[in-house]
């Protein structure tokens, strides 16, 4: 078996034993992604030094018998993400030249846990987008080919498209990804992986590049629900640096995944069915329901009645947020700048060249939505809404434990597809923002195939602070649905 | 609601993007599409509704005001486009 085929999960425990070192295990990851990262273009920065010194430093942890929980275990790292001495983009031509002399606090504790960083990857534009077309570094193409369709490259899912393609093509054991609307869930679902974005505060925020800070959230992605499960336990816990960051202990979340789901309460919400949702995807829902009935767990349907005006109040918050975020490149401090004898046309010179259509679009609809005599006819209407799209879920939660839905309307489109019209391709997020609005933990595990050969994912919804529920149900649903399938284009083949 | 071209011109110039004239019909047009496609709110009733700014209901955690770090102007200033000394550097503002 190669080296980039293990679980993270297992990979741990061979190195634990020796088997392999962890110079060994990132030199065959390396190897992987100087075969295949110039096509799939997953990885804006390769950090080959960095990886191999972590990795020495692993080999000396694992032989010295202190090694951290993650010692020697490769991971892409989302480019959102700053990272001390290299280079973070947020896939933005005007953070091209940006190198953040600070760590992120969820990086840092990786690093802290013995992780080999391989890269950066690639993401939408400032973690805007569903598709991966709106990064200035170029698109990442899906590891994932229809059946008969070898020519068609499919997008891997956004934001997170770089981090997912990298998992899923065996580029990485595992990676982070950010989630302010569905940017791990969606793309995790595309790619045939799985992950999770935890509660709203459980990762801090603090050295994430912002984007809407009250959605914003970080996450993991890898093969299996229990790699993520590794992978959360060192991301999570309280940073007194991020004022949002929830001071709570952190779980064993691997302990979780053992849990029986004997005699838990699964809800299944009747309004997450898309107008022009394929009947594959709502087939294998209903399977979802039957696996989780088969383990023991009970099933109810529960209504969430204002699901259908998620997106719309997200469209409206994020891109709030993120017109007030992003007023910070003007130029002057760090990232790019358009040289002007006057400061105002450098300002509106350097956005100008500095953003892509897709930034300035949310940017110029939050500035026109936080503006004089709109506030209350959109932002304010929008908080209310969001109030609204809470409660639904909290009274939810009063009957059930966790909720089962499709992750995504529809499997991975071509590239280009959806470009056209804006609204076209927020309807990708249809099914994970409400609880991106919510603050609620969920996971996308891959759970079948439809008729073209690509996967589909379902996703888990769970209370706040209770991901370890998330993760029992989500480890039944795995080991039921026994998703075994691999991309057509992987380390190796 | 229906924002015209001078509309658009205003929330760039708030925005400070450079916008050029060829590129304003398109964006006009999809901002439209996205403002249109977001009306839909409108038809909830919401008069008696509380507005959820964040989703965690904690009270947010006092610490002391105190200096956290420090003496780091090298670093501050390392990704800087341009700088004369210690200082920022942007193109002249007063004359």
């Amino acid at each position: 078996m190669r080296l980039t085929e293990l679980s993270l999960a297992e990979a741990r425990k061979r190195l634990h034993r020796r088997e392999f070192s962890a110079a060994e295990l990132t030199e065959a990851h390396l190897e992987a992604i100087a075969a295949l990262n110039p096509r799939l273009n997953a990885y804006i920065t390769v950090t080959e030094e960095l990886a191999k010194a972590q990795a020495a430093a692993a080999d000396r942890a694992l032989a010295r018998g202190d090694a951290g929980p993650l010692a020697g275990i490769p991971l892409a790292i989302k480019d959102l993400f700053c990272t001390e001495g290299i280079r973070t983009t947020a896939g933005s031509r005007i953070l091209a030249p940006f190198v953040p002399p600070y760590e992120s606090t969820v990086t840092a504790q990786l690093k802290r846990d013995g992780a080999v960083f391989l890269g950066k990857a690639n993401l939408d534009e400032f973690a805007m987008g569903s598709s991966n077309m709106t990064s200035a570094f170029g698109p990442v193409e899906n590891p994932w080919k229809r059946k008969g369709d070898e020519a068609a490259r499919l997008v891997p899912g956004g934001s997170s498209g770089g981090s997912a393609a990298a998992v899923a093509a065996q580029l990485a054991l595992g990676a982070t990804g950010t989630d302010t609307g569905g940017s791990i869930r969606q793309p995790a679902a595309f790619c045939g992986i799985a992950g999770i974005k935890p509660t709203y505060g459980r990762c801090s925020r603090w050295g994430i590049v912002a984007f809407a800070s009250s959605l914003d959230q970080a996450g993991p992605f890898a093969r299996t629900v229990e790699d993520c499960a590794i992978l959360l336990r060192s991301m999570a816990g309280h940073d007194p640096k991020d004022s949002t960051s929830a001071d709570r202990p952190v779980p064993d979340y691997e302990a979780a995944c053992r849990r029986s789901i004997k005699g838990l309460k699964i809800g299944i919400p009747r309004e997450y069915r898309a107008p022009g949702m394929p009947a594959e995807i709502e087939q294998l829902w209903q399977r979802g329901i039957a696996w989780l009935k088969d383990a023991g767990a009970d099933a109810q349907e529960v209504s969430l009645p204002h699901t259908k005006y998620g997106l719309a109040t997200y469209y409206i918050v994020a891109p709030a947020e993120a017109s007030s975020n992003l007023a910070r490149y003007d130029g002057v401090r760090f990232g790019m700048r358009v040289e002007s004898d006057d400061l105002l046309e450098l300002y509106e010179r350097t956005r100008a060249q500095g953003f892509g259509p897709e930034v300035k679009r949310r940017i110029l609809i939050g500035t026109y939505v936080l503006s004089a005599g709109y506030y209350e006819a959109y932002y304010l209407r929008a908080q209310k809404v969001r109030a609204l799209i809470l409660r639904d879920f909290t009274e939810a939660f009063s009957r059930v434990d966790v909720l089962l839905t499709p992750t995504a309307p529809s499997a991975a489109f071509e590239q280009g597809a959806k470009m056209d019209d804006p609204v076209q391709m927020y309807l990708n997020d249809i099914f994970t923002v409400p609880a991106s609005m919510a603050g609620l933990p969920a996971i996308s595990v891959p759970a079948g195939l439809d008729a073209q050969g690509l996967p589909l994912g379902l996703q888990l919804i769970g209370r706040p602070f209770d991901e370890e529920t998330v993760f029992a149900v989500a480890s039944a649903l795995e080991r039921a649905a026994g998703f075994t399938h691999l991309p057509q284009i992987r380390a190796g083949v | 609601m229906s924002l015209d071209s001078a509309t658009v011109r205003r929330i760039a110039h708030l925005a400070r993007i450079h916008l050029e004239e060829a590129d304003l019909p398109r964006l006009q047009a999809e901002l439209n599409g996205i403002l249109g496609w977001i009306e839909q709110l409108n038809e909830l009733d919401v008069t008696h509704v509380e507005p959820l700014t964040g989703p965690t209901q904690m009270a947010l955690k006092m610490r002391e005001d105190v200096v956290t770090d420090g003496n780091i102007r090298e670093q501050i200033l390392a990704n800087a486009p341009d700088r004369a000394g210690d200082y920022f550097a942007v193109p002249k503002v007063v004359e």
